[in-house]
């Protein structure tokens, strides 16, 4: 039962013919039994998850039939939780345990679902391997000496490992959707503004959004059903009526403009992959779909815009870890300059700090306009050839990333390593929903086709990546990472 | 663009971060193929574009002024590394 | 050579909001250490942002008050440093696109003439916390129940040219802000605070010279003597060959000079960038609208109020609309007793040297403007004369019992009883022939004298008018 999704899960729970407490019982086990391998979890929370899964049983005793009530998900260690160590990936808040919940973390408690733990991630999300996590890399299930993409890298690889059920992750360059193609699973980063903020450790302000890792869209569309919504405590938080995700899932696609950008098909692109995507258009064709090509002109300078206004937004946003109200504190500092700079330098890694001095760069005096100002119209540039584009098409289709999971330690070069999410940061510097599912394999690994929707277009996305899912099982295969016993 | 030591030490006194000597010319180097890939940007003309500062294109909320917000400073200050009669410590601040 | 001096003037004013600019920690002054510190003003990771409505609304009749353009559309801006007082590591605060723009306010200068001074912008801004540096060995305290207050900080244009005028528009802005009911701006306990920019130049020339900044001024009197003691300084430096140098300065009251501060960066970069946690505030002309109807009189229109209505002098309208409740105070006198003139001589003179005296605010004083009222009715009535007022004045300090009352247990009633008021002017003739008969010789100033005479008798209780009417019909007839 571990590998259903959690829309049946939540039919068997219903039916009485499981019990949230021997779901997450199983979890918990294999969770302890595979962690060790994986390390996608930091944390796993075992007692309290068996407490909640027991209130869980008891609600649905009452009737009560929420879709996600009792159903064991994990947290990306981003997402503060009120009583548990929130450490973000870092030595920083290694021990930092959060006097509050994240508003998403409170909105899965409402909903009945059951916290198995927190995942393991790229120290403060910058990262696009999990290497850079302080609490060692996450394996990925389809290989280990592999990366499982990040920075959501915990959380992917605990969902396709079947760990959990689903897990939230964030994106602020590409961090849910590539290590979902990497792992195999779904991924949906909604539109900037769909989700609160609230209680998610910064990264970038203006690009982070919380969004969710399933094993299918429609498990994304419970997920984004609960975690969506204005939220009085994020000013970025955007007041739209609710919707319901689920209600649209099984549209028709018939007459469906799918538009295909000639920049997401160009050099660099694995042949392997370019033919995996190729394949699933036809089954697009084959459901009524119209496909067309659209060209995103300034595609190719989103990385460099991306790396001056994400690094400039997070040497703010890191600026608050200075060891003195918590967090790590360095030894015995002889004054207060030598506190800030030990406590930091001790607390971040070097990731972390190079993205810290690049930020202050871009931002400092007489490099402002060359470089922030500049980056902020690249954006703009970005954004409007996104408008244009959809005037023509109702979704974007490409890959998710250029090629399949790649060799844990390869990559040591940040600028090759930043250059991975070349198909995705685009969509944040925009703030459009995408999302990224599973379309075929290469060499045994997963390759995630990616689908950019519209602003607040997130229906439809899940739609059509729902009834791509409902042709192919792609997204069923799981990995088999368990030595033979 | 590249950027030499003395720049790094620049930024890093800025940041507050600590670049030991044996790592400052790494991480120059680092920081200069990063900002090679980040000038791309200047190969346009972008001089009649706007700014885009935000994503979204709508307005600041604006909260009711109301104190909200209960006394939590004992569970808060269990979080600090140094905290005596309810202040923070921090080693004396000259000013 | 002879030097002018270049004034500008940076003032920060706590609004007086109930809960922090971005957070619904309340911001009530005085409080045990950190009490007012929540999680967003902590800055624990994860806490957002989100802007209090009364420090717009504030800020904004602020703007109006000085006929200032209203920004339609403000910006929030991280300005980048790290001080252990600030949690972030950023403060938020308005750059380039501030809520209040241009606008001025005029002064009264010791000679009586109107000075108008420029005010270049007003911005919104989180104020920082506390460092504490007295009560631990090697390490600060740090109190962060300040840190997140909404501040305003007004800029002024570098119009003042001496410390007198920088006097004169400081106290005016304290006037508006009181008269606006946003702040308490009261300087001792921080709620005003005062940076002040100041350069020297050879007189008539136009080219600034350099400039220092003196932070953090905390009275009206140490804004002027620091200034006097800033331009001493820098002209000396000048005349002995020497260059000023820009930098911040604090102002030593003990000795009474300027010490340069350690500087907190060794440049300041700030690093300013829009702030991304927050949207632009935009502002429309309903709104405003909506506050400028309810401003209430300013000092200026109320100061030609009273000299219009009151047939006060110029004077005197100043003195008692330079403060919201001066003002308030007068007007319930006058109101009271019905001769405006009258009560603005109490208020101005009287009242306002008890108040000196003890070195108390109108509003803390023991006589309330319902009490001198009736006092000032009772001289307009006859009951008693203006001299013995005083005395019931003096009593009423400590003495909170009606006016009437104490009036009755003293005995101070005025004799009005023409039987009394005849034998006290026969007493007076009988006594004094030698001045009765240079009066009736034509030596009309002897009157005085012998109403003198006639009012001692009487314990200064009796009617001077009839004491003076009866005695000319007694002597003259």
């Amino acid at each position: 039962m571990i590998e259903k999704t959690a829309a049946e899960l939540s039919q068997a729970l219903s039916s009485g013919e499981l019990s949230s407490t021997e779901l997450t019982q199983s979890y918990l086990d294999r969770i302890s039994k595979h962690n060790r391998k994986l390390n996608a979890f930091i944390t796993i929370c075992e007692e309290s998850a068996l407490e909640q899964a027991k209130a869980a049983d008891e609600k649905r005793a009452t009737g009560d039939k929420s879709p996600l009530l009792g159903i064991p998900l994990a947290h990306k260690d981003i997402f503060c939780t009120k009583g548990v160590i929130t450490s973000c990936g870092s030595h920083m808040l290694e021990n930092f345990v959060a006097p509050y919940d994240a508003t998403v973390v409170e909105k899965f408690k409402t909903a009945g679902a059951v916290m198995l733990g927190k995942t393991n991630m790229d120290e403060f999300a910058m990262g696009s391997s999990n290497e850079t996590s302080f609490f060692g890399p996450v394996k990925n299930p389809w290989d280990l000496k592999r990366v499982p993409g990040g920075s959501s890298g915990g959380s992917a690889a605990a969902v396709a490992a079947d760990l959990c059920v689903m897990a939230t992750g964030t994106d602020t360059g590409g961090s849910i959707r590539q290590p979902a193609a990497f792992c195999g699973i779904t991924g949906l980063k909604p539109s900037y503004g769909r989700v609160s903020r609230w209680g998610m450790i910064a990264f970038a302000s203006s690009l982070d959004q919380a969004g969710t890792l399933s094993k299918s869209a429609e498990d994304a569309a419970l997920m984004t059903n609960v975690m969506a919504g204005i939220d009085s405590k994020d000013s970025t938080s955007i007041d739209r009526p609710a919707e319901d995700y689920t209600a649209t899932l099984n549209d028709s696609l018939d007459g469906l403009r799918i538009g295909i950008p000639k920049q997401h098909f160009a050099e660099g692109l694995s042949a392997k992959v370019e033919q995996a995507v190729r394949e699933a258009l036809k089954e697009y064709e084959k459901l009524g779909a119209n496909i067309t090509e659209v060209d995103l002109p300034n595609n190719h300078l989103s990385v460099s815009a991306y790396y001056v206004v994400a690094p400039a937004e997070a040497s703010a946003n890191l600026s608050r870890y200075d060891g003195v109200r918590y967090g790590h504190r360095c030894e015995n500092p002889i004054d207060l300059e030598d506190m800030y700079k030990r406590t930091r330098s001790e607390g971040f890694g070097d990731e972390v700090k190079r993205r810290i001095l690049i930020g202050t760069y871009a931002l400092s005096a007489g490099y402002y306009d060359a470089y922030y100002k500049k980056a902020q119209k690249i954006r703009r540039l970005i954004k409007n050839d996104f408008i244009k584009a959809f005037e023509q098409v109702d979704v974007i289709v490409g890959p998710t990333s250029p090629h399949t999971a790649f060799g844990l330690g390869s990559k040591t070069d940040p600028v090759a390593m930043y250059l991975e999410d070349i198909y995705t940061i685009a969509v944040n510097l925009a703030g459009l929903p995408g999302i990224s599912i599973p379309a075929g394999f290469a060499n045994g690994l997963p390759i995630g086709m990616h689908i950019i929707g519209k602003d607040f277009g997130e229906g439809k996305l899940l739609n059509v990546a729902h009834q791509f899912q409902q042709q192919t099982d792609w997204h069923k295969r799981k990995p088999n990472f368990e030595p033979e016993d | 663009m590249a950027l030499d030591k003395s720049e790094v030490e620049k930024i890093a006194q800025l940041a507050r971060l600590h670049i030991s000597e044996a790592d400052a010319d790494e991480v120059a180097s680092r920081i200069t193929d990063i900002l090679a890939l980040i000038d791309q940007m200047q190969s346009i003309n972008t001089e009649t574009i706007e700014p885009m500062a935000h994503p979204l294109d709508v307005t600041q909320r604006l909260r009711v002024d109301t104190a909200t917000e209960k006394d939590r400073r004992n569970e808060l200050q269990t979080l600090a590394p140094a905290a005596q009669d309810g202040l923070y410590l921090v080693p004396k601040v000259i000013e | 050579m002879e030097w002018e001096s270049v004034i500008g003037l940076e003032v920060h004013v706590s609004l007086s909001t109930k809960s922090k600019l971005f957070s619904g920690s309340a911001s009530a002054f005085g409080a045990e250490p950190n009490t007012q510190a929540n999680i967003f003003d902590l800055a624990l990771p994860g806490t957002l942002p989100v802007f209090n409505a009364e420090a717009l609304r504030m800020a904004v009749r602020f703007g109006l008050a000085i006929g200032a353009e209203i920004g339609k559309q403000s910006v929030f801006d991280r300005k980048n440093y790290f001080y252990p007082d600030l949690p972030k590591g950023y403060q938020i605060t308005q750059l380039d696109f501030p809520t209040v723009g241009k606008g001025s306010l005029s002064v009264t200068l010791e000679d009586g003439t109107e000075k108008v001074i420029g005010v270049t912008r007003a911005h919104i801004e989180e104020n920082a916390g506390k460092s504490l540096h007295e009560e631990f060995n090697e390490f600060s305290g740090i109190d962060l129940n300040r840190a997140g207050e909404p501040l305003l900080e007004i800029v002024s244009e570098p119009e003042i040219t001496n410390a007198k005028e920088a006097v004169a528009y400081l106290k005016k802005l304290h006037s508006i802000v009181r008269y606006l009911d946003i702040s308490d701006a009261i300087m001792a306990q921080g709620s005003m605070r005062c940076d002040v920019n100041v350069s020297i130049r050879p007189k008539n020339t136009t080219e600034l010279g350099t400039r220092t900044e003196i932070k953090n001024i905390n009275s009206f009197r140490f804004v002027e003597k620091a200034i006097y003691s800033e331009i001493r300084r820098q002209q000396e430096v000048i005349e002995d060959g020497g260059k000023i140098i820009q930098e911040t300065r604090r102002y030593d009251s003990n000795k009474d000079i300027t010490t340069p501060m350690r500087s907190k960066e060794v440049a300041n970069d700030y690093r300013y960038f829009p702030e991304p946690d927050l949207l632009p505030i935009v502002i429309d002309d309903e709104y405003i609208a909506e506050i400028r109807a309810e401003l209430p009189e300013l000092p200026d229109a109320k100061k030609e109020r009273f000299s219009k209505e009151y047939s006060l002098s110029n004077y005197d309208a100043g003195v008692l609309t330079a403060t919201r409740e001066m003002a308030e105070y007068f007007e319930e006198v006058a109101k009271g007793c019905g001769d405006p003139k009258l009560a603005a001589n109490w208020v101005t003179g009287d009242l306002s040297a008890l108040l000196n005296k003890n070195d108390l605010d109108i509003s803390d004083s023991s006589i309330q403007a319902e009490r001198l009222g009736n006092l000032l009715s009772r001289i307009l009535d006859n009951t008693i004369s203006g001299r013995i007022a005083k005395m019931v004045f003096e009593t009423m300090i400590d003495d909170n019992d009606s006016v009437d009352s104490i009036i009755a247990k003293k005995g101070l009633k005025q004799v009005t009883d023409s039987g009394a008021i005849e034998k006290l002017v026969d007493e007076v003739i009988a006594n004094n022939p030698d001045q009765v008969q240079q009066l009736k010789e034509g030596k009309d100033q002897v009157i005085g004298f012998l109403v003198g005479q006639a009012m001692r008798l009487s314990q200064g209780k009796a009617n001077p008018g009839q004491v003076n009417q009866l005695l000319r019909e007694k002597i003259m007839s």
